[in-house]
């Protein structure tokens, strides 16, 4: 559905049980699509299924094509409308309408909803551009000399996050390098337009996760190449643009200073020394989790402390890249499994999606969206590309935006008990009211526990918890260490005293931990 | 109206008692009855919400649900994969091993639905004997039944009623000579549930229960002498099940404003045999105040032109309001199913000529509310923008079940959700 709403001219007619229509409202709520998607629904119920549901596609597809005349039909089976096994692509056919008709056999018991779209989009350009296909062996002749290049992005789609922007912030750089967009799609295309797609010398991939099939399918039918860094980050935007520069023979000397970035000074500036090591957890499909982690240890400084994505299509890359950050992968679509590593690795700062944003707000920990799927308000009114050079700055803004200000965490370090800088108490520049904390609580102007005191070893669930007693003056020592790492503290503390086999946790043994897991 | 083909008919208008029926059949823009949970398990709050379903039914509940609320959901859903596909046996086994995991997580979880999807469905996965078998294993600590909130069964709103009705069976029984007892039945918020039993309180209505009530373990007592009043006009099979024990409804407007709220309390009053003068005591002081209320709101609204696409069923009760009490002109009242029966009052009530359509055929009612362009089209959220986009006003109609609109106390909330989108149009200059 993403790539049919994404393209113009084209109708989907969908067998599915009445109900599956809300898929309708995610485009016409969260992305504030201004129309329908291109969707027909047979929406059959229980007294259909003894009956002619087979004559109910077909009548449904009839009046779709009748009424909105598109030039190009997708067909395709809902989960249960799968189980009912009525063959919609053998049906549609029946109808001899005269417009090509593409059948979609997308197993929803198996795969999700990326390899979908990855699908669709493949059988809609093989479907039109296939029959402008050349010859096999087929080898793209040399550019005329004076000649402009041009390209095809692909990838983009509908509830995307920040595909649009995305889109205009490419074809700006492209411009730059002197580089002609011949078609973008899906997004924007019609049918039309995707049999022309050949027709380009070379292919920009901006999303693998829906775009790659086409790109692997384009390269050899129509020997083009395709672009592979994804411009996300002021290095990863550099190295966009050399690999176009170097592929058309262009100079990319205007690309690379035609669009300075704030982000780079921004993050040199002493004032964001207070990012130096922030612990991050990073997840997303694979792309954007893999470019977030990059800019996090590169671009502003942070430590990567767990990354991982739900698309399993590209696991390998992930786990790839989490080992340069000296950790492992999580690779899941259960998001219980997420919450509970985030809930294990006590981050500073959650990048993720829609679900991690939940999660760290359960968890009292910042957040940034970095991924699809995205809720509303990641379809912002403004320009906002995370592509780019501009992207960059977006990013930047965006994740240090939900961070604590340097000095007022050293404030809050330091004032552990004033009422106004309680552990409940957000960033004051996100401006919500705190309410005062309990008055009688001890006030402490001691220099509280350095942060350090946790290490970043994985700390296991403790069993003989029960085992040990916390005295009331290391409870409240315990109390003067940052909220956002006490949890890891107290759990380490209860460890060192297990494997000590300390009954009683004094201050004593809290420091004693520290040191330990310091080491 | 274009011809009917096929199974997308639409049949001709019919004149019954003054108003224009018809039925028609194609694409239907609704949600299915999972939609439900949503509100049901933040209402029975001990309760526990599994879906035995595909991963579309998880993306439903995920986005209609996960982005609206933070607590930690009393929903889950037990995801059909393509090992289950290849026999029952495991389906069974895998379901079983689900809840148990579940369970131990949840100890305060005293009753827990398994909630029938489309797959689960089609695939004829028995789930009442699964409900049947977990049963069983959990009681005393946890009761597990089961219902069907499919799409090919179930029209949004009518998930509510498939889980009331499968309640029902349950119920404490009442003896012969047990006192007469009044169930309220539909969930209502709290604080729309907490107004009533004052009023009822104040009648000399006593013994007045609420269903669903908030804890498992308060569930209402059924007998002979048990009598029912729908506060919410989906729940023909909780009636049906409810009169099989005994029970008899009393026939009354659904409590939506002032008028509709009056004649509601009036119905159990009478049944009560309440002294008149002391049921206008009672609910005098409150009726005013809602008609005091509503009056700011009868200028924005009276002679504007309404359309509803068929949602929750409760187009028809709203209808009434909207006319009767507000002055608004009805084009058109799509509504998924139209039980007369229940409906009776409310329909009596709908001026003369008003059409009325069961059913939907989203394409050729979008026809028709083009060609009407009426100052306020009721429309689910798929077509709200699109429609706004075209230069049509509009409501969404998810609200109006997402919001406390039953009561004299509500009657001006419900009036300013249709005023908002009328004043909204004048504010914005660009």
């Amino acid at each position: 559905m993403r790539i049919a709403t994404a393209m113009t001219d084209v109708h989907y007619v969908l067998h599915a049980p009445q109900g599956d229509t809300y898929a309708d409202l995610l485009f016409t709520m969260i992305e504030r699509l201004p129309r329908r998607p291109p969707v027909t629904y047979t929406t059959f119920q229980a007294r259909d299924l003894g009956g002619d549901t087979a004559g109910l596609f077909q009548n449904a597809a009839r009046e779709a094509f009748e009424r909105f005349k598109p030039q190009a039909m997708l067909v395709g089976a809902s989960c249960t409308a799968e189980l009912i096994q009525d063959d919609p692509g053998g049906l549609a056919r029946a109808l001899r309408l005269p417009i090509p008709v593409v059948q979609l056999e997308l197993p929803s018991y198996q795969k999700k909803e990326n390899w979908g779209a990855a699908e669709t989009f493949y059988q809609i350009v093989r479907a039109m551009a296939a029959p402008q296909a050349p010859p096999p062996g087929f080898k793209r002749p040399p550019r005329a000399p004076g000649t402009r290049a041009s390209c095809n992005i692909l990838g983009p789609t509908a509830l995307g996050f920040r595909h649009r922007d995305d889109v205009q912030a490419v074809k700006l750089m492209l411009a730059d390098l002197d580089v002609d967009v011949h078609v973008v799609a899906p997004l924007g295309a019609s049918p039309g337009d995707l049999a022309r797609l050949g027709e380009a010398d070379f292919n920009v991939l901006l999303y693998p996760e829906t775009g790659s099939l086409v790109a692997q399918w384009l390269g050899r039918t129509f020997d083009q190449k395709t672009i592979k860094s994804i411009p996300i980050g002021l290095g990863a935007t550099r190295e966009f643009i050399a690999e176009i520069a170097q592929l058309t023979g262009v100079d990319p000397g205007r690309a690379l200073h035609g669009a300075p970035s704030n982000s780079s000074w921004y993050s040199h500036s002493v004032d964001s020394t207070y990012l130096t090591g922030k612990r991050v957890f990073v997840f997303g499909d694979a792309t954007h989790a893999v470019a977030a982690a990059r800019i996090a240890a590169q671009e502003l400084g942070f430590t990567v402390v767990g990354l991982g994505t739900y698309s399993r299509e590209f696991a390998r890359e992930v786990r790839e890249a989490a080992k340069l950050y000296g950790i492992e992968a999580l690779i899941t679509d259960d998001y219980l499994a997420v919450e509970a590593k985030v809930a294990e690795l006590q981050p500073e700062l959650v990048l993720g999606t829609q679900m991690e944003r939940h999660i760290a707000k359960r968890l009292g920990v910042p957040c940034a969206v970095i991924s699809a799927p995205v809720h509303v308000q990641d379809f912002p009114a403004r320009y906002s590309p995370q592509m780019g050079f501009e992207g960059a700055n977006v990013i930047f803004d965006t994740w240090v935006h939900p961070l604590m200000m340097g000095l007022e965490e050293h404030l809050l370090t330091m004032f552990r008990g004033d009422f106004e800088f309680h552990d409940a108490a957000p960033a004051s520049h996100l401006g919500f009211t705190a309410a005062p904390r309990d008055q009688t609580a001890a006030p402490a102007a001691q220099p509280a526990v350095p942060a350090e005191a946790v290490s970043d070893r994985p700390s296991a669930p403790v069993s003989a918890t029960a085992g040990a007693l916390w005295a009331v003056d290391a409870e409240k020592e315990l109390g003067k260490i940052p909220f956002f790492v006490r949890g890891k503290a107290r759990r380490n503390t209860e460890r060192f005293a297990a494997d000590n086999a300390v009954a009683l946790i004094t201050v004593e043994t809290l420091y004693d931990a520290k040191a330990h897991f310091s080491r | 109206m274009s011809a009917a083909t096929g199974n997308c008919t639409a049949e001709g208008g019919v004149s019954r008692g003054n108003l224009r029926y018809s039925a028609e059949r194609g694409q239907r823009e609704v949600f299915c009855g999972l939609t439900g949970i949503i509100w049901l398990h933040r209402k029975i709050q001990d309760a526990f919400f599994l879906v035995v379903g595909s991963r579309t039914c998880a993306h439903l509940m995920q986005s209609a649900a996960g982005v609206m609320i933070f607590a930690e959901p009393r929903f889950a859903t037990a995801i059909i994969d393509e090992r289950d596909l290849a026999g029952l046996a495991d389906a069974n086994v895998e379901l079983d091993r689900v809840v148990t995991q579940l369970l131990e997580r949840r100890p305060d979880i005293k009753l827990l639905f398994l909630v029938g999807s489309c797959p689960s469905e089609v695939i004829k996965l028995d789930l009442s004997r699964a409900a049947l078998r977990l049963s069983s294993r959990f009681s005393p600590q946890v009761r597990v039944l089961n219902y069907s909130g499919s799409g090919i069964e179930t029209t949004f709103t009518q998930g509510e009623d498939a889980c009331l009705a499968s309640l029902v069976p349950g119920l404490p029984r009442l003896g012969e000579e047990a006192a007469p007892n009044l169930l309220i039945v539909g969930a209502l918020a709290d604080v729309v549930e907490d107004q009533m039993r004052r009023l009822f309180d104040e009648m000399g209505i006593a013994d007045v229960q609420f269903f669903p009530p908030r804890r498992s373990t308060l569930l209402p007592a059924v007998g002979a002498r048990t009598r029912y009043l729908l506060a919410q006009p989906f729940l023909a099979d909780t009636a049906r099940a409810l009169e099989e024990l005994g029970a008899r409804r009393i026939a009354a407007t659904f409590p939506l404003g002032a008028e509709g709220t009056a004649s509601w309390l009036k119905a159990a009053a009478e049944a009560w045999a309440v002294d008149p003068s002391l049921y206008r005591r009672v609910t005098q002081p409150a009726y005013e105040r809602a008609q005091r209320a509503l009056s700011r709101y009868r200028d924005l609204l009276a002679g504007k032109r309404i359309f509803f696409f068929p949602d929750s069923q409760l187009e028809v009760p709203l209808a009434r309001f909207l006319s009767a009490e507000m002055g608004m002109e009805l084009v058109e009242v799509g509504t998924p199913y139209l039980h007369r029966a229940h409906l009776s009052a409310d329909l009596d009530l709908l001026p003369p000529g008003t059409r009325v359509v069961e059913g939907q055929h989203v394409e050729n009612q979008l026809d028709r509310c083009h060609a009407a362009k009426p100052d306020l089209v009721v429309c689910g959220l798929g077509l709200a923008n699109p429609l706004e986009a075209q230069g049509l006003t509009t409501k969404w109609s998810i609200e109006l079940v997402f919001t406390p609109i039953q009561g004299f106390n509500q009657a001006a909330d419900l009036a300013e959700l249709f005023a908002r989108p009328l004043v909204r149009r004048t504010r914005l200059v660009a």
